[in-house]
């Protein structure tokens, strides 16, 4: 398994472009909620047993780092999205790997979400409705919400052209 | 322009229907006061107020029906109801995917017909009209397909026409009906009566699973078969599931005609009409364009016989499930025709057809054997005496289904169209047209990614379709050519075009 999204063979794909930085903060900060609590958890068994072993605390300090510094590093590299050719293509999963297409004109409608972590980061998800009932929606996290906005726009403007 | 009330009758259908609803309460309050045998004294007090709530019933029905109008608009069609809370609802024409009428049996007695306006937002929020007259529904039914065609305020119902010359496709006579529903035996119904006479048995007169007492009961009062012994259990045990056998074939039976009676497909100017339904009936018109896909199915055992059904993928939903039943059993002589009217077309006879690879189903198992074959020494060491062959028996069945379904796993890129055939025990070919999918997404599980295959999965409106087990240059390749069908065409003229 590599670092970079895998490029595969047959056409020429478009190189894909990636996710805002800030992202890989983001999904860190919400990991550090997670492992906050495991920690204090792994704290007090660790009082509870008698004599500080280090039985529990070692290795949920070792989980803790796995899933704030290592897990988002490799998520962040596994995702990226290319609107080339006017499509969206949406790359990602570590270990679950998908590629996903949509062309443009089958764009039924677009979502721009911000939650309260995102929005502090100034961060945004672009979600884009088909009228498929299994994979209807895919979403995109990890843009700059201007980068999101104008992405719609973009999205916007080609199912307009479409469409006369 | 103002309201339309819906058919009188309706209200007393609903009247109707809310008393059947008062009668089993009812009677279970009568057994339970009467029991205690002083007949006259209670019937006196509770007379009256079985009196009021019927009378209720009737002025709440008497309500409901005076305050729902409807309004055919120049552009929509207006629904406004409701006794304490007021609810108007409007739908324009252009947002109707399908006006269907259905007829349930107390409806139907009186000449009436429940209309659904279909939006395409499936299920509740769909607008429906509790009970016009068949008459009114044909006419409402026509008015909306006019205006959706030519979007000109259309005068009056002296204008709506019936439905243009219909050119029937398929209907299925009593003899099929009945053979259908001989195939569907159904094993559900048998495992629930199972289940029940286990648990219930206590309500029988008998005891079901006696088998002794089967052998009385076989023996007669001669006693003569006892005397035969094992052969009467096995007598025993034969009646027992002959009886089984007779239920779930009558079962089917029952299903299946009241389903399919007078089962008539027939091609209009506006797409293919259904009537079907023996006590609920109910005519459907599937618009040949908005057909999305197809699906070919056939079972274990009707295969043998080239019985086969025909199903269609649509936008618009048929009670819920998005796939509406086109021949619902025929051979394939009679499913050709109704194919080539939707502009799909059977797979040709020189298609390039490719396998899952082996890896794909050798993985499956080598998983599955990871959990089972621990599963069967624990068991073999610690359980009791034959428990390990559970698990063992578990990975043999996963074994064989693997290699089967390998076996009938089917996939083919064709130039319009593409093609999917999986299933071991009921087989199912589905036909999508290249032009009409939604979206492309390859994935890869952990296992796939190390031994480089990929799933496809296709974004459809109105179904799910997946290919397994394909060598990963071979799913983008496929990407890569249907993406190449997709963005010659948008999917708001798909929608008006008619073909694929």
């Amino acid at each position: 398994m590599d670092e970079t999204p895998t490029q595969p063979l047959g056409r020429a794909q478009d190189e894909l472009t990636q996710l805002d930085p800030r992202y890989k903060t983001l999904m860190r900060t919400v990991a550090a909620i997670v492992a906050f609590g495991l920690f204090i958890a792994a704290t007090i068994a660790e009082f509870a047993i008698d004599g500080w072993t280090g039985a529990v605390w070692v290795p949920a300090v070792l989980v803790t780092a796995y899933l704030v510094f290592y897990l988002p590093m490799r998520r962040f590299a596994a995702r990226g999205y290319s609107l080339a050719e006017e499509r969206l293509r949406v790359v990602r999963g570590v270990l679950f790997h998908s590629d996903t297409v949509v062309p443009f004109g089958r764009v039924q409608h677009i979502d721009v979400d911000q939650g309260p972590l995102e929005r502090g980061f100034g961060l945004a998800t672009l979600t884009v409705h088909t009228a498929g009932s299994h994979n209807a929606s895919v979403s995109l996290p990890g843009l700059a919400h201007e980068d999101a906005l104008a992405m719609r726009e973009d999205i916007r403007a080609a199912i307009r052209r479409d469409t006369r | 322009m103002h309201g339309r009330r819906t058919d009188p009758k309706g209200f007393i259908v609903r009247a109707l229907l809310m008393l059947a609803q008062l009668v089993i309460p009812l009677g279970v309050a009568a057994v339970t006061i009467f029991d205690d045998g002083d007949f006259g004294g209670t019937l006196l007090w509770a007379a009256p107020i079985v009196g009021t709530l019927i009378l209720f019933n009737v002025l709440v029905a008497y309500l409901q029906w005076s305050r729902l109008t409807y309004t055919v608009g120049d552009s929509d069609i207006r629904v406004e109801g409701g006794v304490l809370s007021r609810t108007a609802r409007s739908v324009p024409y252009e947002r109707i995917q399908d006006v269907s009428l259905e007829q349930k049996l107390l409806p139907r007695l009186f000449g009436l017909v429940e209309v659904k306006f279909e939006t395409g937002a499936g299920g509740k929020d769909d607008l429906s009209l509790t009970y016009l007259s068949e008459a009114e529904g044909a006419r409402l039914r026509e008015l909306v397909r006019a205006r959706q065609e030519d979007d000109l305020p259309v005068a009056s119902a002296a204008e709506s026409r019936p439905l243009e010359e219909a050119v029937p496709l398929f209907t299925m006579s009593p003899k099929r009906v009945l053979t259908f529903g001989l195939f569907e035996f159904s094993l559900a119904v048998v495992a629930v009566l199972a289940g029940l006479a286990q648990q219930f048995d206590f309500l029988l007169p008998f005891d079901l699973w006696d088998i002794e007492e089967w052998e009385q009961r076989l023996a007669g009062p001669g006693q003569w078969l006892a005397g035969l012994g094992a052969l009467a259990q096995v007598v025993g045990v034969a009646a027992a599931v002959l009886m089984l056998g007779v239920v779930g074939v009558a079962t089917g039976l029952v299903r299946t005609a009241l389903r399919e009676w007078n089962f008539r497909l027939e091609q209009t100017a506006k797409g293919l009409r259904r009537r079907r339904g023996l006590l609920t009936r109910t005519d459907l018109v599937m618009p040949v364009h908005r057909v999305q896909a197809l699906r070919l199915e056939t079972g274990f055992l009707r295969r043998h016989f080239g019985w086969h059904g025909l199903k269609v993928i649509s936008l618009a939903s048929d009670s819920g499930a998005a796939n509406h039943d086109a021949v619902p059993f025929g051979q394939m002589e009679d499913i050709a025709p109704v194919v080539e009217v939707t502009g799909f077309a059977l797979p040709p006879a020189d298609l390039r057809w490719e396998r899952e690879l082996t890896r794909y189903r050798i993985d499956q198992v080598v998983l599955a054997a990871l959990f089972l074959l621990p599963a069967t020494l624990v068991s073999a060491i610690i359980g009791e005496s034959w428990l390990w062959l559970a698990p063992l028996g578990g990975l043999v069945f996963i074994m064989l289904d693997q290699w089967w379904g390998w076996r009938n796993a089917w996939r083919a890129l064709g130039e319009r169209q593409l093609y999917s055939r999986h299933g071991w025990f009921t087989s199912s070919l589905a036909i999508a047209s290249r032009v009409k999918l939604q979206s492309v997404e390859v994935s890869q599980g952990p296992v796939a990614r190390l031994r480089g295959y990929a799933s496809l999965r296709l974004g459809l409106a109105g179904g799910r379709l997946r290919v397994h087990g394909m060598p990963l240059d071979e799913a983008y390749a496929w990407r890569e050519a249907l993406c190449e069908s997709m963005a010659h065409s948008d999917f708001g003229e798909l929608l008006e075009k008619s073909g694929a």
